[in-house]
């Protein structure tokens, strides 16, 4: 079901957590909260599921004003970032919760919660209790009690935020995966701008208590409307009033037009990236990404005099336009 | 060096143990050993006679209403200490603990000056029948007072502990109010309640100087215990004062038993 914010209010004390934000959410769809920490993002969240009530604006789910709805009554499904699990209740248990208060027979949640133990791959552990787990089975235990009262909206407040790096580029794959199956509207806030490309399908950027871009990863980092959601949607380097990302930022070994002179200060190999870090006559750092190949063509050496040179640049007027600067045709 | 170390930690066992000795083991000791001087006959006889019995039952009846009392206005109090912000909630927190802080012959005097005949509520209760000083509902408000802050004080740190995701989770799911309390936020509390519990079933069997005050210390009728322990110890009743003790101690250990019984029961987690 679909998910509308309109002009979102929320203060805590003197913090302004939500300046009039709106939002979109299509039906069916998996959308993102990107920001720092701070900017509102999982505010935002926690009003749509009525567990904090906005100072001003409305939420509507599924075109329905669900504003004054309190939370157990909104059909929403919530996964908190360090899993809410209910400690004194077996897997079982915390599974079957939304169902046994919604006195469903015993046969019927028997069946429903041996659907979801299938579905978040925890047989085998139903009669173990959440410290029996790991932080990531933990995780998909909470995702399954959230999902076994057939939400009309599933939260995710920063799910693999307290996970370790590897469990949690699996369980996002899990995630979209599991999307695909269960087809729920889906939102999740996260901190981590690689984590939202990876997973959503649509991001929502917010700074400061407002939303600064909505849109597809894609359109965010090729076309970002703002200073913010440039430097926080992929590396970028300044150069005055120029934004440049760091692959776009040339180095040749004679002078040219719009190029710097520069000294390589290091090269660093990520593989199949390598990233050559450079400081400019004025003592300013960049940085240029490239492929190792590249890298390797161009036979740079540590403490090397180069010239540097963007192909691309984005300006940020004062009037509030983005505009692109071709500088260079490579 | 490791010598030197080990004679200072012997040291402080031996310290630590010899001052608990003295301070508790050794008079507990002696209280054994003069109940049962002249026998274990004698003993019996001197807490088995009607007024002493009728002393028992009535602690027990006090603190069988005074804890169940405490205990749910205490969970209650914890819950609006912790969960919720309110005009106020710096004094509720600060009140909680007067019982600790006022001595139990204040706080008897206070409910007379309250609860008296002449008292300024007492008066009206009077004329409707109900006579609360001097009479068991006045030493039931008295055990109260006593024991109010433990139930309180315990689940106040369990609550903050435990944070509140998992009483939002259950929220979320379609629990209403009672339902989260009953079987998520219960349950996780249950030790702090227990203990809480224990310390005010303590507290309410052993209490004496509140309840002394008023009581007005009738034999028969408004003695509790404590109260008929120390008046059969200023009568030279020695084995009566003694046996007496031993039994309210009893009764107290018990609870304490029970309750880690309860415990160990549930413990392999």
């Amino acid at each position: 079901m679909s998910i509308i914010v309109e002009g979102a209010r929320k203060q805590f004390s003197d913090f302004v957590a939500l300046d009039d934000v709106s939002i979109e959410v299509p039906d069916g769809s998996l959308t993102a909260l990107l920001g720092p920490s701070g900017s509102g993002k999982s505010t935002l969240l926690r009003v749509i599921a009525g567990l904090e009530q906005p100072d001003a604006g409305r939420v509507l789910i599924s075109g329905n004003d669900a504003t004054a709805v309190p939370a157990q009554e909104r059909g929403v499904g919530f996964v908190f970032q360090h899993y809410a699990a209910f400690k004194h209740m077996t897997v079982r248990d915390n599974i079957a919760f939304g169902l046994t208060i919604r006195k469903r027979s015993k046969k019927e949640v028997e069946d429903r919660v041996d659907e979801l133990v299938g579905l978040v791959h925890l047989e085998g552990f139903t009669d173990r209790y959440p410290s029996q787990l790991s932080g990531g089975q933990r995780q998909r235990m909470a995702l399954a009690r959230a999902l076994a009262v057939e939400p009309n909206v599933l939260l995710l407040d920063e799910p693999f935020g307290a996970l370790d790096a590897n469990v949690r580029k699996e369980l996002r794959v899990w995630l979209r995966r599991l999307h695909d199956e269960v087809h729920v509207t889906t939102i999740f806030v996260t901190h981590d701008q690689e984590e939202a490309m990876d997973v959503a399908e649509q991001i929502v950027v917010m700074n400061d208590g407002r939303i600064e871009q909505a849109g597809k990863p894609n359109d965010l980092y090729e076309h970002p409307r703002t200073e913010f959601v440039m430097s926080f949607i992929g590396p970028v380097n300044r150069r005055g009033a120029l934004f440049i990302r760091p692959h776009d930022l040339e180095i040749l070994h004679v002078p040219a037009p719009q190029a710097e002179e520069a000294m390589i200060k290091r090269i660093v190999n990520l593989g199949f990236e390598a990233r050559v870090e450079l400081m400019l006559g004025d003592g300013q750092e960049l940085w240029a990404q490239m492929t190792k190949d590249e890298a390797e063509l161009l036979e740079l050496v540590e403490g090397e005099i180069v010239f540097a040179r963007p192909r691309r640049a984005k300006v940020f007027e004062s009037n509030g336009e983005a505009r692109t600067d071709e500088l260079a045709v490579a | 060096m490791v010598v030197r170390r080990n004679a200072g930690r012997w040291g402080l066992r031996a310290f630590a143990l010899g001052y608990l000795a003295m301070l508790l083991l050794v008079p507990l000791g002696m209280i054994f050993y003069r109940a049962f001087e002249h026998g274990f006959g004698a003993a019996w006889d001197a807490v088995t006679t009607a007024d002493a019995l009728h002393a028992f039952y009535l602690t027990v009846l006090i603190a069988a209403i005074a804890v169940p009392v405490n205990t749910i206005f205490g969970v209650g109090c914890a819950l609006l200490l912790v969960r919720s912000n309110f005009r106020g909630k710096a004094l509720l927190n600060a009140v909680i603990d007067l019982p600790f802080a006022i001595s139990p012959v204040v706080i008897g005097l206070s409910l007379i000056l309250v609860y008296g005949r002449f008292g300024w509520f007492g008066g009206w209760l009077f004329d409707q029948g109900i006579q609360v000083i001097f009479s068991v509902p006045g030493m039931v408000l008295a055990t109260m007072f006593v024991s109010l802050p433990f139930v309180a004080r315990e689940v106040v740190p369990v609550l903050h502990e435990i944070g509140d995701e998992q009483e939002q989770a259950a929220r979320t799911l379609g629990a209403n109010w009672w339902q989260t309390f009953r079987r998520i936020t219960l349950p996780a509390i249950r030790w702090g309640v227990a203990y809480g519990v224990v310390l005010s079933t303590a507290r309410a069997l052993g209490e004496f100087g509140a309840v002394a005050v008023v009581s007005g210390r009738i034999t028969g009728q408004t003695q509790t215990a404590t109260i008929w322990i120390s008046q059969a110890f200023s009568k030279f009743d020695t084995t009566g004062a003694y046996t007496g003790s031993i039994v309210l101690a009893l009764i107290a250990v018990t609870t304490l038993l029970a309750m880690n019984i309860f415990k160990r029961k549930e413990a392999p987690r």
